[in-house]
């Protein structure tokens, strides 16, 4: 049993026009989650009861069913109730960010849970109307213990993207299985594949642990 | 310029004010002492809506603030708070603590807000300070701040809530300093504290809480000399 890693240089430019789709997708579905996260999380922090309700349902749904099948839902699914088709693209960007969110919210929901409530009442004290308070006094003291969850979600959603080789998206996962059928050897080209992930998720910490420092910068001087 | 009226409050089942009424003249120094659980911070709390009274009215320069209708962030900017933990925000420099509100809530030019701040600064004597961040300001300077901080705003009543009870005791003196000449500008104020002396060198009356009512409502002179109620000489045994 010999391994010909050799032949896998002719497919590299290829791996890396699929790198570039994962990177793609993941970037566009962290932001896009980020951005629904946000009243997503003042939604579960509401003081009213029935609104809280509808924060903690939406995360119970995108917790509780299998990203497979949510995937499976907006790309084969919603097209028939809402009449417009979703490219692979499209579809794994608005799933990803949707289930992304529901863990974003929450922990972002224990982030600002976690910042003194004194901050609050200055802010309160000084005339500063909610909007601006959560933007400038609260968020900015709350990414600090959300930094890290953060980080965890950007890989994990990393790692999630993988799923959307099922509905035809040419990620860095489909590319390698293109390559299999290309080449009937398998261990190569996932191998190869893995070490693309490895790789990635080792970079995404690396850069994590410098943001961390960066936002807890204030405490330090 | 602040009035209350038959005031209470209730945290669940628990009835921390009771029928409370209290009038606090233009410039007058009103200090608020009693047992700790009597209410004095819940009094002050009240009065710029961080607590919500369960009934009574407050009117603050004629305005009442349990008044559904009532724009609270306008009351906010009439009404300054120092707090016991200072609450300065750490991810802002001393002057941009300062200028924040005045910039964002305010709308003032950002140039003419430093200068403003600057100028507080110096009057409780932190011009040095102005681009540390608070975490590296000990407790004094901290409360320093915080009082410069309201005074941006230019309250017209400012409520302290034991400004100095979270102070290492040698910091104490500079924060009651700055108190005192704030007391001389014929500001209004209100002054939740334990400091007996201090209350009574400045304050032109002296409000006794206990139990969530309002037992005793005296200048300092005839209060400390000659306390009308028996919890009130109980008190003042124990403290002085």
């Amino acid at each position: 049993m010999t391994l010909e890693f050799g032949m896998m240089v002719k497919y590299m430019p290829y791996f890396f026009r699929a790198l570039g789709v994962t990177l793609k997708l993941t970037a566009a579905s962290l932001l896009l989650g980020i951005l629904i996260a946000i009243p997503l999380s003042l939604i579960k922090l509401s003081k009213y009861k029935g609104i809280r309700a509808i924060g903690t349902f939406y995360t119970s749904i995108f917790r509780g069913v299998p990203l497979l099948v949510q995937v499976f839902v907006v790309y084969f699914g919603l097209p028939q109730i809402v009449g417009i088709t979703f490219t692979s693209f499209q579809a794994g960007c608005l799933t990803f960010a949707l289930n992304s969110a529901a863990y974003i919210s929450e922990s972002l929901r224990g982030g600002i849970m976690a910042v003194d409530l004194g901050q609050r009442e200055a802010a309160m004290s000084l005339g500063v109307p909610y909007g601006k308070m959560m933007k400038d006094i609260i968020f900015p003291q709350a990414i600090k213990s959300v930094m890290p969850s953060l980080i965890n979600e950007f890989i994990r959603l990393m790692k999630n993207t993988t799923l959307i080789s099922t509905v035809g998206l040419v990620d860095v996962l489909r590319a390698s299985q293109m390559v299999v059928s290309d080449t009937y050897r398998a261990f190569e080209p996932y191998i190869t594949a893995a070490a693309f992930y490895y790789v990635l998720v080792m970079v995404i910490s690396l850069l994590g642990k410098q943001l961390e420092r960066w936002v807890n910068k204030s405490d330090q001087r | 310029m602040i009035s209350v009226k038959n005031l209470h409050k209730s945290f669940k089942k628990l009835e921390v004010l009771h029928d409370v009424s209290l009038d606090i003249n233009d410039g007058e120094v009103v200090a608020i002492i009693g047992p700790s659980g009597s209410g004095k911070s819940t009094l002050l709390r009240c009065i710029n809506l961080l607590e919500i009274p369960t009934a009574g009215h407050i009117f603050v320069d004629g305005v009442d603030v349990t008044d559904r209708k009532t724009d609270i962030m306008e009351i906010r900017q009439k009404v300054g708070m120092v707090f016991q933990h200072f609450n300065l925000f750490p991810h802002m420099t001393v002057l941009r603590n300062m200028t924040y509100a005045l910039t964002t809530v305010k709308k003032m030019d950002q140039k003419e807000a430093d200068e403003k701040c600057r100028k507080l600064l110096e009057r409780v004597g932190l011009s040095d300070k102005e681009n540390n961040y608070p975490a590296t300001l000990s407790g004094g300077q901290k409360q320093r701040v915080a009082i410069a901080r309201t005074l941006a705003m230019d309250p017209k009543v400012i409520l302290f809530d034991e400004p100095t009870s979270a102070l290492d005791p040698e910091m104490v003196k500079e924060v009651l300093n700055v108190i005192k000449d704030l007391a001389g500008t014929g500001i209004t104020m209100a002054l939740v504290t334990h400091e007996m002396g201090f209350a009574r060198e400045v304050a032109d009356r002296i409000c006794f809480l206990d139990e969530g009512r309002l037992v005793e409502d005296a200048p300092p002179e005839i209060f400390f000399s000659t306390p009308k109620s028996n919890r009130a000489k109980e008190f003042l045994d124990k403290v002085l």
